[in-house]
């Protein structure tokens, strides 16, 4: 038995990709329910909206890198970033303008505007290939790791080593600070307090003199920061492709539904739930078992409960449970 | 003040509002009565904006305002408040009046994050008016709690209370007095009759309580099936052959007759 080394090994393989993880599933999350709350409709499209803003970043990342603009050990895309959040505002924007503006003034019901949402994504998603291919693309630069698995070894002279990547470590720094600015953009700012008074009670929201253009108009552009932040932290942390950042709108709303939809405390705790359970069931638990119990204990297999194929199938399972029996979510949120 | 013109408003076949007029002199407190569906509402609804008409038009001092947007009339200053009382429930009361007056600097995202003076300076002018506004109502003690959580008629007064945060020179009240208890509705009617003379407001309320009507109200517009019936005070309203066929039913009438 050697529990130290068994919370290495876990923490290596679990604990820091899972908050990791968690972040950009709890910033993608924060989106939706965003979304949900002020513009009350699952957006379908959040997913490409997220491929779209990191795809303009990587443009940037790509111009700055051929002119040898770097940010020494930190990744040149972090630079970029404010460059792919202006572009997925513009984007954001003007779908709004020519599409979903129509029928707002309709007065169309959510399940219209969810279906509309679906033909901006089928939009965004050809688009972003169009521009920069359906291919894996790799833009990560500057220094790996924050801790390498040598000096950790080299520094505890422990059996099992501990690598926490610069992206890991970017992606949660950003991630607590870009929450941060937002609680206290949403409770502490006039913006803030219009935005929660509209998703409270739309009529009266009105009849407060509150413009609801306005109103509309913050939210994508919020939505648009969140989102393009999001993707970037994920592409930094796994890579970029297209097909992969459609395929995270599973956990994403998923996280949002477990959290509560339209509360934005219940989309950061629904990231972390799925982050956490995708990863756990997903993991091989050998290494840490064979640690943490006895010789004779110590699982001749891989221990492993889902094959990383089927990781998608965590969601959902948890997404149909909670659903089932807790189906305003976690926090509360607006029933479904 | 406000002129509401053959104002039509179908719903498919169904006629909520066929064809009412009517005029509302500055400085009154116009009451509104008429039998459950006669259109009221809908009307209501019509000219605050939320509905667009049929056809027909509202005008308002001469300014043709047909179809314009809640928020647009709010800043004309005619306001509503609504048959089932609305509250911004997670917020405070104060929170709750204090998120009335728009156009506030705060409201851009520049201000924000550069113009945090001003934005303080108008916070503070805000809470004060709002705190006043609470004292007038008698339920500054109410300040800190969560809109959500007050009762009915408190919310009642409340929306009463939104109206006096902005410069309002005309307020629809949708059945102010509804499921609100004999108490409360008193000091509802102080603060609508105080409201009318110290400020000038002009009302439309939407009321079944006849004794309510009868203590704040003059004149009283009678409708019925979309259409305004009888125009006038109170007692010529009762006595109108019209309004007593269409709503107040014989029942009323004998019971005028044994003097009750």
């Amino acid at each position: 038995m050697d529990l130290l080394n068994a919370f290495v090994a876990l923490s290596n393989f679990v604990l820091i990709p899972a908050i990791a993880y968690g972040s950009q599933l709890a910033l993608g999350a924060l989106g939706v329910t965003l979304i949900y709350g002020i513009l009350r409709f699952s957006n379908f499209a959040h997913g490409d909206t997220m491929a779209f803003g990191t795809m303009v970043t990587i443009l940037f990342t790509w111009l700055f890198q051929s002119w040898g603009i770097s940010l020494g050990p930190v990744p040149t895309a972090l630079l970029a970033l404010p460059f792919g959040i202006l572009g997925c505002m513009a984007l954001l924007l003007f779908t709004d303008r020519v599409v979903y503006k129509f029928y707002r003034e309709q007065k169309a019901k959510p399940v219209i505007l969810v279906i509309v949402s679906l033909g901006v994504m089928f939009i965004m998603n050809g688009l972003v290939r169009f521009i920069i291919g359906p291919d894996d693309q790799r833009f990560a630069d500057g220094e790996r790791f924050i801790v390498s698995v040598r000096t950790f070894k080299d520094m505890t002279g422990l059996e099992e080593g501990l690598a926490i990547k610069t992206t890991q470590g970017i992606t949660v720094i950003t991630a607590v600070i870009v929450v941060a600015a937002l609680f206290w953009f949403l409770n502490r700012t006039r913006t803030g307090k219009s935005m929660r008074a509209y998703s409270d009670n739309e009529d009266l929201a009105l009849l407060s003199g509150i413009n609801p253009e306005r109103v509309v108009m913050i939210t994508w552009m919020i939505v648009a920061a969140l989102a393009t932040v999001a993707g970037v932290l994920y592409g930094l942390d796994k890579s970029f492709k297209p097909f992969t950042y459609f395929q995270l709108l599973l956990p994403i709303f998923a996280s949002a539904i477990v959290g509560g939809l339209g509360s934005p405390l219940g989309a950061i705790a629904g990231g972390f739930t799925i982050a956490f359970s995708e990863v756990m069931v997903t993991y091989a638990w050998k290494k840490v078992a064979g640690y943490a119990l006895p010789e004779s204990l110590a699982p001749d297999g891989l221990a492993q409960l889902l094959s990383t194929d089927y990781k998608f199938a965590v969601s959902f399972v948890i997404l149909l449970i909670v659903l089932l029996f807790r189906p305003t979510g976690l926090f509360a949120g607006k029933s479904v | 003040m406000i002129v509401v013109d053959d104002i039509h408003k179908h719903f498919g076949g169904f006629h909520a509002v066929d064809g009412a007029s009517l005029s509302i002199k500055p400085g009154s407190i116009t009451g509104l009565i008429g039998p459950n569906g006669a259109g009221k509402t809908t009307l209501f609804n019509v000219i605050a904006g939320v509905l667009k008409p049929t056809s027909g038009r509202v005008t308002m001092n001469g300014e043709d305002i047909t179809g314009l947007p809640p928020h647009t009339l709010f800043h004309k200053g005619l306001l509503r408040t609504f048959q089932i009382a609305h509250e911004f429930s997670s917020m405070t009361c104060r929170e709750n009046l204090m998120m009335v007056p728009g156009n506030q600097s705060g409201e851009t995202l520049w201000n924000t994050w550069f113009g945090r003076k001003r934005i303080a300076d108008e916070e503070r002018a805000l809470r004060a008016k709002a705190d006043e506004v609470l004292e007038f109502l008698t339920v500054e003690h109410l300040a800190d709690h969560k809109a959500g959580q007050i009762s009915g008629g408190q919310k009642k007064l409340l929306e009463l209370g939104r109206t006096m945060m902005v410069d309002a020179k005309i307020v629809f009240l949708d059945e102010v007095g509804a499921g609100v208890n004999r108490t409360l509705l008193n000091t509802i009617g102080d603060a609508i009759l105080r409201l009318n003379q110290e400020r000038n407001y002009t009302f439309v309320v939407i009321e079944h309580d006849m004794d309510f009507i009868g203590k704040i109200c003059d004149p009283v517009i009678c409708m019925a099936e979309g259409k305004v019936l009888a125009e006038g005070t109170l007692d010529e309203i009762k006595a109108n052959e019209h309004v007593i066929e269409a709503y107040l039913g014989t029942g009323l009438k004998n019971k005028e007759q044994v003097g009750a």
